[in-house]
């Protein structure tokens, strides 16, 4: 029993750290190189920038819902299991989201790594 | 791809391994989260292993946001999957799960993804989007890093 509630957190999780991953890494490339802003305008133009940037805090909302169902799917399952298969399937819906969303050039190099993480995966939650 | 770059990507890997280490034995000696006790899921981060997890995953959140900032998301997320192969080595070693030969072979697989990603190159060349704040900054090349 506590396995299906295990997966339906790892469902939760995917769903929600893949709509945060394409938000936080929109905001970033909004804030601009992290080193250069740093160097050239200093920490706290960097800090503030971020945090006022209306994708990063919704994709904060998004990774806090997804932070929260990990420590359920956690005290449920074994961590070998949860965090493996919640993140790397992440990985591969953050793929197809990255090219849809963001518009990167998702080569075959990435699609491989892609389908190498999925049935990663799969051997990872046997 | 400067060796501050492979620095800030390495942090992702470890603080993100440690950080989930934490907190899974944090949570396994909390105990199990009843839906009808939910108000327990905030309290759980006064125990000392889930803050410090907590902590970790900061730093990893630091790393994670500064390697968006000049890379793909299909770039760094790779990067992050190689904490997997670290949090099965910690499962085995130190909170002596039992990690069977498939879930190994699952490890070795990710990691060829990740070497494949590493490869290529870290960012996709667009024009700049609209809004970007980074148009107005002094252009800094890889080589003055």
């Amino acid at each position: 029993m506590s396995q299906i509630y295990a997966w339906c957190a790892v469902a939760v999780i995917v769903l929600m750290s893949t709509a945060g991953d394409v938000l936080l890494s929109r905001a970033m490339k909004q804030v601009g190189h992290v080193g250069q802003v740093w160097r050239s305008r200093g920490l706290f133009v960097v800090i503030g920038r971020t945090l006022a940037n209306p994708n990063f805090l919704l994709g904060v909302a998004a990774m806090a819902t997804a932070f929260y169902s990990l420590l359920f799917g956690l005290s449920w399952g074994d961590m070998s299991l949860v965090v493996p298969a919640s993140a790397s399937l992440t990985f591969v819906a953050s793929a197809v989201a990255a090219k849809l969303f963001l518009h990167e050039h998702v080569d075959r190099r990435r699609w491989l790594a892609a389908l190498l993480v999925a049935v990663g995966v799969v051997l990872l939650a046997r | 791809m400067s060796f501050r770059k492979y620095l800030v990507l390495a942090g992702v890997t470890l603080f993100s391994a440690v950080g989930d280490t934490l907190l899974a034995r944090g949570m396994k000696e909390t105990g199990s989260i009843s839906l009808q006790h939910l108000s327990s899921i905030f309290l759980v981060v006064l125990h000392p292993g889930v803050a410090l997890g907590i902590f970790f995953l900061f730093a990893f959140f630091a790393c994670y946001l500064t390697a968006l900032s000049w890379a793909d998301l299909t770039y760094v997320l790779p990067a992050t999957s190689l904490s997997y192969v670290l949090v099965a080595l910690v499962a085995r070693f130190w909170l002596h799960e039992n990690v069977s030969l498939s879930r190994w072979l699952g490890v070795v697989l990710i990691s060829l993804g990740v070497g494949f990603v590493t490869q290529g190159p870290a960012l996709t060349h667009k024009p700049r989007a609209a809004g970007s704040h980074s148009s107005a900054e002094p252009a800094v090349t890889e080589a003055q890093q």
